[in-house]
């Protein structure tokens, strides 16, 4: 079972090779679609890391997206690279803006992180989330970067392979990381801080390490959106959008790679899903009406998930390798 | 399994929404905020577009088919329009696609629109960026500039000569109108006295207000928002300042007179629209407003309202609904009498229009006159 990360990420992989030249064909609404799936997937799973595996509970991710986003599309438009010309050099800048804007939040995932070890808990998701706040100030006061107006003309460069591939990174590195005999220390730090502590773990280093990394793939989320939606605003990475995905999180279950992956992709469809029921002209009209106000329906099926299912839609069921240790 | 039970229906069903559309309609795509932050803008300019499909189809349609709006809305969330506007265009086939208020939700949107050569028409998105996009692009208020030159023109009517500016420094829409204001007065005779700032969210401006004072000014310009303008205005009549303060539809906002009370009173800023204008076209959109809704319209409504009629007219002067047909017929809108003033599209697809003078007296808003371009 040790394997079963590297299958799925190299079948995920050839299938967005064979799939790309393909997805072209497909309607550009679902197309949007299922680029906003992939990118969901690496917030999602980046911010279980942190979150879920090695229990910090961060509310800032989506200031650490911000970041990701602003610094690539910085890059690609000061290189002005032309329009709409798919040759290497311009792969070659995009993948540059993408790494950069990962930096860029990795970095700030560090300012972050190292002044904030020393909080746990509620308070750490204060710090965190003021921290989202600070980016989105900062943002909107920084006249280069288009301030409140927003700042827009980024080519589309983000296609469904590269948001697949860089979504099976980051789920491989955060599931392959976990899983090795380094990366038990992040499960040490969630479960029992002074136990890991006196075990001689570091603890301080995995938190640090855990917010680094997952502002790093939050950070190449963002890059992703800013060059798919061509159009990015600080209202973008607000308070709110960190919610959304620390939602995915604890709907999938915290902790688990595979649940929080469904979650995202779940939480991705199930409002588009909702929008167009209310617009199917042979349900019954109160089916409609109730798919009109979809954004309560939406939050329905959340409080009812949660009620059903506390530990999140795969929480407890846990991957076979885990559920082996415990018994163990 | 119920999750994958319930993501096959959701395939089955998304893929059942590319139905083909009945071949006596034209579709009309629209996207508004309904929900979340700017709702108040959004609802009202949903309305009034609304109405005006309603009264289209009423009176016949264009090119012997009904329009159909399709109506989505994008809960003030950004990155929520390109996914809207995608699927209004791929999905619902719509000929051109109307909105949005916020000059942000409608900048998003724009690059789509512009790449699948579907014209997009903004009631209410005054940034100047916004039709810089493309040539699909359109809108059918005036932009910020505009409405400096117009108090200009206004306090030089009035025979004030002597002018103080306050200004937002963190709103480009009020660096941009001060910048025209200042331009237009001082070529036409006035003069500007003493420019202060200050930032959105500031609570005390006395200190800028007392520096404004000495200079004896017969009006100060504020092109601000109305959260702070209603509290300068009271701290001017605190400091005993007693001459009129003007500015710009920013000033637009339930709590402006809340706030500010009478203090406000004497003074003029300058909007789109106004239900007490007693022209017929206006009272005629008003009293259907109020028969369909129950509430007097406001400037969202009246500039939703005309970005459908003047679509609705295009269509009709094109003859077709082919992208770029219609967009070289948008473009040649001329003299449209709107109910926001007569309308006319120039060069740079924005609207040449009149504003709307409004006055502040007994704590209530009176239309005082209309200024042409």
């Amino acid at each position: 079972m040790d394997k079963w990360p590297k299958s799925i990420l190299i079948a995920v992989l050839l299938g967005c090779l064979i799939g790309s030249p393909f997805v072209f064909q497909i309607n550009p609404y679902y197309y949007d679609i299922l680029l906003g799936i992939g990118i969901s997937i690496i917030l999602a799973a980046s911010l279980n890391l942190v979150n879920g595996y090695t229990g910090q509970f961060s509310l800032g991710h989506a200031g650490f997206m911000g970041i990701g986003a602003y610094a690539s599309s910085w890059v690609t438009l000061s290189y002005g690279y032309c329009l709409g010309a798919n040759t290497t050099s311009t792969t070659t800048v995009f993948l540059l803006a993408l790494l950069g804007g990962g930096l860029m939040a990795g970095i700030a995932g560090l300012m972050v992180g190292v002044p904030s070890l020393r909080l746990k808990g509620d308070y750490l998701a204060i710090v965190t989330l003021a921290f989202n706040e600070i980016i989105k100030g900062v943002i909107q006061n920084a006249e280069p970067l288009g301030a409140q107006r927003g700042l827009g003309g980024m080519v589309q460069h983000t296609n469904f392979f590269w948001t697949f591939g860089f979504a099976a990174l980051t789920v491989y590195v955060v599931v392959h990381l976990v899983n090795s005999t380094y990366g038990r220390g992040f499960l040490a730090v969630r479960d029992d801080e002074i136990a890991a502590e006196a075990m001689g773990i570091n603890t301080t280093k995995y938190k640090v390490l855990a917010f680094v990394l997952g502002a790093f793939f939050a950070g190449i989320a963002g890059g992703l959106y800013a060059h798919f939606k061509q159009f990015i605003h600080p209202e973008g990475f607000n308070f709110l959008r960190s919610v959304d995905i620390v939602v995915m999180v604890i709907l999938g279950g915290m902790g688990n790679t595979a649940g929080v992956c469904f979650a995202a992709v779940l939480l991705t469809i199930l409002p588009e899903f909702l929008r167009s029921v209310s617009h199917y002209t042979w349900l019954p009209l109160w089916l409609q009406q109730i798919a009109e106000n979809r954004m309560i329906l939406y939050s329905l099926l959340l409080i009812v998930l949660m009620l059903t299912r506390p530990q999140g839609l795969f929480g407890g069921l846990g991957m076979p390798r885990r559920r082996k240790d415990v018994e163990k | 399994m119920l999750p994958s039970t319930f993501l096959k229906t959701s395939i089955a069903l998304l893929a059942a929404g590319t139905l083909a559309l009945a071949q006596d309609e034209i579709p009309v795509g629209e996207f508004a905020s309904l929900t979340g932050g700017s709702a108040s803008f959004g609802q009202s300019s949903h309305k009034g577009t609304a109405l005006a499909i309603d009264e289209i189809n009423a009176g016949g349609g264009v090119l012997g088919k009904k329009l159909k709006l399709i109506f989505e809305d994008d809960q003030s969330l950004a990155g929520q329009p390109a996914t809207i506007v995608r699927k209004l265009i791929s999905q619902d086939k719509v000929v051109a696609v109307l909105g949005e208020v916020a000059s942000s939700k409608s900048l998003e949107a724009a690059p789509i629109c512009q790449q699948n050569k579907v014209p997009m028409i903004s009631p209410a998105s005054t940034n100047p960026k916004v039709t810089e996009v493309g040539d699909y692009i359109f809108r059918v208020c005036f932009i910020d500039p505009f409405q400096g030159t117009v108090m200009s023109k206004f306090a030089l009517s009035k025979g004030w000569k002597k002018v103080a500016i306050l200004t937002d420094v963190k709103q480009d829409y009020s660096v941009g109108l001060a910048e025209f204001f200042v331009k237009h007065f001082n070529a036409n005779g006035g003069q500007v006295v003493k420019e202060q700032k200050y930032s959105t969210g500031d609570k005390d401006f006395k200190a800028q207000l007392t520096s404004i004072k000495v200079t004896k000014p017969d009006a100060i310009f504020i092109p601000g928002y109305y959260a702070e303008v209603s509290l300068i205005a009271r701290q001017a009549k605190l400091l005993g300042i007693k001459v009129p303060l003007l500015g710009g539809d920013g000033w637009v906002g339930d709590s402006l007179l809340k706030v500010a009370g009478t203090a406000l009173d004497g003074s003029f800023f300058s909007c789109h629209f106004s239900a007490d204008d007693k022209s017929p076209s206006t009272q005629g959109f008003v009293d259907k407003y109020k028969a369909k809704y129950g509430a007097v319209p406001d400037d969202m409504a009246a500039l939703g309202y005309d970005s459908a009629m003047i679509l609705a007219a295009a269509i009709k002067t094109a003859g077709t609904t082919e992208g770029d047909k219609l967009r070289v017929a948008i473009g040649a809108t001329k003299a449209h009498k709107g109910i926001t003033g007569t309308i006319t599209l120039d060069e740079k697809r924005n609207a040449q229009k009149p504003a709307v003078i409004l006055g502040i007296g007994n704590g209530a808003f009176q239309f005082v006159e209309t200024v042409a371009p």
